[in-house]
């Protein structure tokens, strides 16, 4: 056995891995954000990445804009469409209990992915057809645009981080997320800041459901397909922890391509699950430690 | 004219009430005093004048203002803040961002109020950069109360600010008390140390199973020997 | 002949609702007696008709098989073999909380799906599993229909009598004071881990029926049968619409929707020539949104949950007059 090439091999894996983490990541972000806030699981949250790359592609295909102007577009259609989602539904839903919310939203979840499928059809669509050279550095290969994914997600985290630390309502929804009663004693307004965080969580997954297009193909069931491993993320990073929910996004990503490398990656999802569920069982709490 | 008047409430959390007609009144400027039993009542009538609770019967006047109805956002408004008796910091926040958050709602500069809190509770300037989750009881007592200043209220509800504390802190925390009601706000205080809380308070009110027991002056109190017997630990 | 087409389909309507209503009472027994969340009804569905479909098919070179059993001993496979997964399922967790049980399941469902399609040699993958034979079928002239039609309905009859039984039963009033506060019956000193875990078994075992019925039904089936739409979505908007908790409501839920279901067939088939290849994804649409509807305007469902009155449980029932109020699983 070549040693050499088992290592480059093994380094190119964790290089496809980090750029599926990156995409995890940015799932389990608003799941994390949404369940620390909210205290439910967001089921509609992989269909929420499916609508952001699918308004992607209106900018990129029918407006014919640039990548970095699409971003900016999609993600706040997206926060848009998240916001209306918790007016006309959850908002009515606040008072009854976690579970209920979470049905709702498997229900929410069947609009959103037949919405899709009755606008742009349900085939599959890509962003632009070629290919583009990978770079190559001592033998591992790398393309342009999984730099641009690993790059793009830095720059959101940090963003999210500046925003969740730096601002008033950034500071506001981790006080929600501590102890949603003493805010409203302290006179917050508890609903403007649920309204945001439907916002950001819901941009974070637009930019998630972008990339994982430009990664593989846009279909219908791309969001509900990659809802297993957020979910995944979020629990092992520790829910309602965004840098656990970060962590836990490599991770998974990263042990899900590893995989392949001895079992069929057809049963990739499988991985995610078994994570989860060791996870859950050993440590509830998470890597970092989140809610209970 | 009181500050704050308690008409003859019932409420509760379900369909039981808790309270069973319970009357008071805090004038500008006092400091009271709620003793009684565990399960007496005591914060349910903080969190009945707060907006947190369905009061069925009976009303609650705030500067004559009937507020039986508010919500609590709407009573922050009106100048009277609250701090509970458990949970009542975001750990994960800072000590400052704690104190930003009480001055949420405030739409003009609160620096001044800051500087008073930090004047008030030294400890809390050299800590202000750490998570409050971290700190000690006594701190984050402070960090609670601090953070129901940055309104400047002129009306604080304040749930056994010496729960749990050791009998430094206490002294310490009481003597801020003090000094707070001293600038001018009015205080009414649920507290377990009785004898010790009566004896800075200007009036009590001993309450048990949901209703008025006594009410006098702190001195009066202290020297009633059946309330001495009963509820003050001999 | 207008008439013949007429009873043909109303035969067939009735056919689908009834293996609803058996997947409707088997949810019934995780979630409404029990306020367990399982998203993934389709694996156990899947399970069933693969189990029944395997050993009751003459040999192929396609998919494992030969063993030739009659209906009634497929029927039982299912039920075993979706009653063992739940079992191994349940006993990793069970213990978990109610949201993380949810997610775990979509986990499970996402498995059985991706085994159904790989192990080419167990199921044939995607190509399926055909000439599952049908009971009861060649003798009479064109009763066919009919006759499965009468097999599903007994079917029904039984599981929902059995379960009517079993919901006077102690066993069903510690299920139901587990979902309204676990911590008492925990302190009651009673087993809530067996209590959940035989819950789960028992709804799955059901679930494994009627995924053996609708095996015979088709007489052919692939992974794309079990989708989570069709496996899983549609069997929840059964039961909270019927009312969840109630066996009659959850048979009236199976019947109800599936027409709803049938019947924006009927609409949808009427729009313009461009939007008949989407029409589905706008049913689908519509049904998400009736369950909305449902959650937000009327959870208890259509028949409410109506416990049987014993003296020990009059107090939780006031908090549960919604079958939905006692179901903070947090
Ligand atoms: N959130 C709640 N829901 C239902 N009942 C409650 C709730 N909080 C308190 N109670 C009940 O109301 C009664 C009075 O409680 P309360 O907390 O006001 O007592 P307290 O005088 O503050 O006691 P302590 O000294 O222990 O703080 C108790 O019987 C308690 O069980
Ligand atoms: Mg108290």
């Amino acid at each position: 056995m070549d040693w050499g090439c088992f290592v480059i091999e093994f380094l190119q894996v964790i290089i496809y891995g980090i750029v599926l983490g990156c995409i995890i990541s940015l799932g389990a972000i608003g799941v994390s954000l949404i369940f620390g806030i909210l205290r439910f699981a967001h089921f509609a949250h992989g269909d929420m990445m499916s609508l952001g790359a699918y308004f992607g592609l209106v900018g990129v295909v029918s407006l014919q804009l640039p990548m970095y102007a699409v971003f900016p577009l999609a993600m706040g259609a997206t926060a848009l469409v998240a916001a209306a989602l918790d007016r006309s539904i959850y908002r009515w839903l606040r008072s009854s209990t976690p579970i209920i919310m979470l049905i709702s939203s498997v229900g929410a979840a069947l609009m959103l992915r037949s919405a899709i499928q009755v606008v742009w059809g349900p085939d599959n669509k890509i962003y632009e057809a070629g290919i583009k050279l990978p770079y190559i550095f001592y033998g591992l290969r790398i393309k342009p645009d999984q730099l641009n994914i690993i790059f793009g997600t830095a720059v959101l985290v940090v963003l999210l981080h500046l925003f969740l630390h730096k601002t008033r309502m950034g500071k506001a929804m981790r006080a929600l997320s501590d102890n949603m009663d003493l805010a409203q004693v302290t006179g917050i307004n508890t609903e403007r800041v649920i309204f945001w965080t439907w916002m950001i969580a819901a941009a974070m997954a637009a930019a998630g459901g972008i990339f994982l297009g430009i990664d593989t193909r846009l279909n219908p069931i791309m969001g509900w397909r990659i809802l297993l491993p957020v979910f995944a993320a979020a629990i092992a990073g520790g829910i309602g922890n965004l840098y656990g929910a970060v962590l836990g996004g490599l991770l998974i990503g990263i042990v899900q391509e590893l995989s392949t490398m001895v079992i069929s990656p057809a049963y990739k999802p499988a991985v995610a699950f078994a994570i989860m569920v060791l996870m859950l069982v050993f440590r509830p709490t998470g890597i970092l430690g989140g809610k209970e | 004219m009181s500050l704050l008047q308690v008409d003859d409430i019932y409420g509760g959390y379900g369909n039981a009430d808790i309270l069973h007609g319970v009357s008071m009144h805090i004038e500008p400027q006092e400091i009271v005093s709620i003793i009684g039993p565990n399960g007496a009542g005591k914060s349910t009538v903080m969190k009945a004048v707060f907006g947190l609770l369905k009061v069925r019967q009976g009303r609650i006047l705030f500067n004559n203002k009937d507020i039986t109805r508010r919500r609590p956002d709407q009573i922050v408004h009106l100048g009277i803040c609250y701090v509970p008796q458990e949970f009542n910091v975001f750990p994960s926040l800072t000590v400052h961002e704690n104190l930003e958050m009480g001055a949420f709602i405030r739409k003009d500069s609160y620096s001044e109020q800051l500087d008073h809190v930090y004047e008030l509770f030294p400890p809390l300037k050299d800590k202000r950069g750490q998570s409050a989750g971290h700190l000690s009881g006594g701190q984050r007592q402070m960090v609670a109360i601090g953070r129901a200043l940055m309104l400047n209220p002129s009306l604080l509800l304040l749930d056994e600010p010496s729960a749990g504390l050791s009998p430094l802190f206490i002294e310490q925390i009481f003597e801020r008390v003090l000094e707070i009601n001293k600038s001018g706000v009015g205080i009414l205080m649920v507290e377990q140390n009785a004898k010790q809380a009566l004896s800075f308070s200007h009036r009590g009110y001993i309450l048990s199973m949901g209703g008025n027991r006594f009410e006098d002056s702190a001195e009066n109190l202290l020297n009633n020997r059946e309330v001495a017997e009963m509820f003050l630990g001999g | 002949m207008e008439l013949a087409g007429l009873l043909t389909y109303f035969i067939f309507f009735l056919t689908v609702a009834g293996i609803y209503a058996v997947l409707s009472l088997g949810l019934n027994v995780q979630w409404g007696f029990t306020g367990q969340i399982n998203i993934g009804v389709a694996a156990f569905f899947a399970i069933g008709a693969y189990s029944s479909a395997i050993v009751t098919t003459e040999a192929s070179p396609f998919h494992l098989g030969g063993f030739e059993l009659p209906f009634l001993l497929g029927i039982l496979a299912a039920m075993f073999a979706s009653g063992f997964l739940a079992f191994l399922v349940g006993l990793v967790t069970l213990k978990l909380r109610g949201d993380y049980l949810a997610i775990a399941s979509i986990g499970i469902a996402e498995i059985i799906r991706l085994f159904l399609k790989n192990e080419g040699w167990l199921t044939n993958g995607v190509r399926g599993i055909p000439a599952i034979p049908k009971p009861l079928s060649g003798l009479t002239e064109s009763g066919d229909a009919l006759l499965f039609l009468l097999v599903i309905l007994a079917f029904v009859f039984v599981i929902y009598m059995a379960l009517e039984r079993l919901y006077q039963s102690p066993w069903v009033r510690v299920l139901r004071a587990i979902r309204v506060n676990e911590d008492a019956v925990q302190a009651a000193g009673k087993n809530v881990l067996r209590f959940r875990l035989e819950a789960f078994v028992l709804g799955s075992v059901i679930m494994g029926v009627g995924g053996g019925l609708y095996a015979h039904f088709t007489t052919f089936i692939s992974p794309s049968a079990f989708d989570p739409m069709f496996g899983t979505f549609l069997v929840w908007v059964m039961l909270i619409a019927g009312g969840s908790g109630n066996n009659k409501g959850a048979l009236l839920g199976a019947v109800i929707i599936w027409g709803v279901w049938s019947g924006t067939e009927i609409f949808t088939s009427r729009l313009p020539e461009m939007w008949v290849t989407r029409a589905s994804a706008i049913r689908i649409f519509l049904v998400g949104a009736l369950l909305e509807f449902i959650l937000i305007f009327r959870p208890q469902g259509l028949l409410p949950e109506k416990p049987p009155k014993t003296p020990g449980t009059a107090r939780s029932e006031k908090s549960g007059v919604s079958p939905a109020a006692g179901r903070a699983d947090t």
